[in-house]
């Protein structure tokens, strides 16, 4: 695989850098690569580590949770009923745009600091994707697939199952990537403005005391994390458009 | 022509409908004002140029990162295409870039850059520069070769054929990749002064939360919205015309 050697010079060079950077403005603004690995070990070894670790991942997996079924839900609803979702998709594409971040202080007068404010703010973050991303799938459906269906007389549980959802499932998935990353960055914004716990929390509470090994030992992970999550998913994605 | 006006009337009923809750004190005024005082608070604010600074900055910010990655990731894309083996390396990244949420970065440059514009305009950038690199990529990608080939029976130089035909060609796409840039810049800007800064837009909306002054607060936040709301409306304008043009 010649392809993926390429890219893996590439991230060889790009820790290099990181390297020469580390060297070049000295180990208290830039942790190495080395020093970063290693404390992201020791942290790992700490239990308290993994308590923020499961308060992120709890906020995070409820969030994607209602992100997905309300997102795909409510864009398939717009997706069949065509006034509403003609209706909706400026409103909702207007919604996207805007920084979320302003209106955080909204959701922490409504749900108080906790994890239900981090919840919301995530679902804020990864709803309208998906719902996007699915009522374009809906419209975007050939009719040759709803006609066959109709010739066919299939009854309409299996019109949904064997027709419907395979023919969307794909693009569903490509607002469900974009979702889901989306849904990680709110929680962990939400963390790192007004939280006690979590990942988010502890990047700003080394911020203030300056401890930059750990801030990168948190950034190395959250981004194995998500690149590894989102390679998961474009494979899916791709085994089932090839299929 | 009904559907938007159907539009306007559903954001109009949900806009009273918060009014009302607000006015009988269903939504209690600690919790949010009402959207009528929003609009007042908003006036005075603007008025009093209490404020006027650190709007100064955030939108200098904004223009600042927008310009650096428009700059930047045309310069990038237009090189990585230019190296087809390079492009198949740094493809995948490109691909899962997104995936990274960048926000987790900001501490880091502030311990590089220090507490400032510095470290808010590189995280923007940072946020902004990859969606005009993969516009510029998918722009130079799809020039159709016909357009090309013409250039070439003119005789045209390199320069002029860039100038002349590739940049107008693939102008629709790039616009795309300046869209988001335009949208990850402000994202990118006010998070940054909202989790962490001394000045700026977010700071004061954070500032007003800490010292429940929700009149400030959400003024400010109505602020943001319309400009942003306005931004997009008129870079819409402009790219369903250069769409158009496309299609042609």
């Amino acid at each position: 695989m010649p392809r993926s050697a390429g890219t893996l010079l590439v991230l060889l060079a790009l820790i290099v850098l990181w390297q020469g950077l580390h060297l070049l403005v000295g180990a208290s603004s830039l942790a190495s690569p080395v020093q970063t690995v290693t404390k992201l070990a020791a942290l790992l070894a700490t239990g308290e580590f993994w308590l923020n670790v499961s308060e992120t991942m709890r906020a995070f997996v409820a969030a994607f949770a209602i992100s997905l079924a309300g997102g795909i839900t409510l864009g398939i609803v717009l997706g069949v009923r065509k006034l509403a979702g003609n209706v909706a998709e400026p409103i909702l594409t207007t919604l996207y745009s805007i920084p979320k971040v302003v209106l955080y202080p909204l959701v922490l007068l409504c749900f108080g600091l906790g994890i239900s404010a981090k919840i919301a703010f995530g679902v804020m973050h990864g709803l309208i994707p998906i719902t996007l991303f699915s009522m374009n799938a809906i419209r975007q459906m050939k009719p040759v697939y709803r006609r066959t269906s109709q010739v066919m007389r299939l009854s309409p549980s299996q019109n949904a199952f064997t027709v419907i959802m395979p023919a969307i499932l794909p693009e569903i998935i490509s607002g469900v990537r974009l979702g889901f990353s989306l849904t990680l960055l709110g929680v962990l914004i939400g963390e790192m403005f007004a939280s006690q716990r979590g990942l988010g929390f502890m990047l700003t509470s080394a911020i203030n005391i300056g401890q930059i090994d750990t801030i990168m030992a948190i950034a190395l992970l959250l981004t194995v994390f998500a690149v590894t999550c989102n390679t998961l998913m474009m494979r899916f994605d791709r085994r089932l458009t090839h299929r | 022509m009904s559907e938007k006006w159907l539009r306007v009337a559903v954001v109009t009923a949900m806009i009273l409908l918060v009014e009302a809750l607000c006015r009988i004190d269903v939504i209690p005024r600690m919790v949010m004002i009402a959207p009528s005082d929003m609009v007042v608070e908003l006036g005075k604010l603007l008025a009093s140029g209490q404020f006027s600074a650190d709007i100064q900055i955030t939108f200098t910010n904004i223009a600042i990162s927008t310009v650096l990655s428009v700059l930047l990731g045309f310069a990038a894309g237009v090189i990585i295409y230019s190296l087809p083996s390079l492009r198949d390396a740094i493809e995948p990244l490109l691909a899962s870039y997104y995936a990274v949420p960048t926000f987790v970065f900001y501490p880091i440059f502030i311990t590089l850059f220090g507490v400032g514009s510095a470290s808010i305009i590189a995280i923007a950038v940072l946020l902004a520069v990859v969606s005009m690199i993969t516009a510029t990529l998918n722009g130079l990608d799809r020039i159709p070769r016909v357009l090309r080939k013409t250039g070439q029976i003119y005789r045209m130089s390199r320069v002029k054929t860039a100038l002349l035909i590739e940049l107008p060609a693939a102008m629709p796409y790039l616009f795309t990749g300046v869209k988001l840039a335009v949208a990850y810049s402000f994202i990118g800007v006010i998070a940054s002064e909202f989790i962490l800064s001394g000045a700026g837009v977010g700071y004061a909306i954070a500032y007003a939360y800490n010292l429940f002054e929700n009149g400030h607060m959400y003024a400010l936040m109505l602020l943001v919205l319309i400009v942003v709301t306005v931004v997009n409306t008129l870079l819409n304008i402009v790219d369903r015309r250069l769409q158009a043009r496309r299609q042609r």
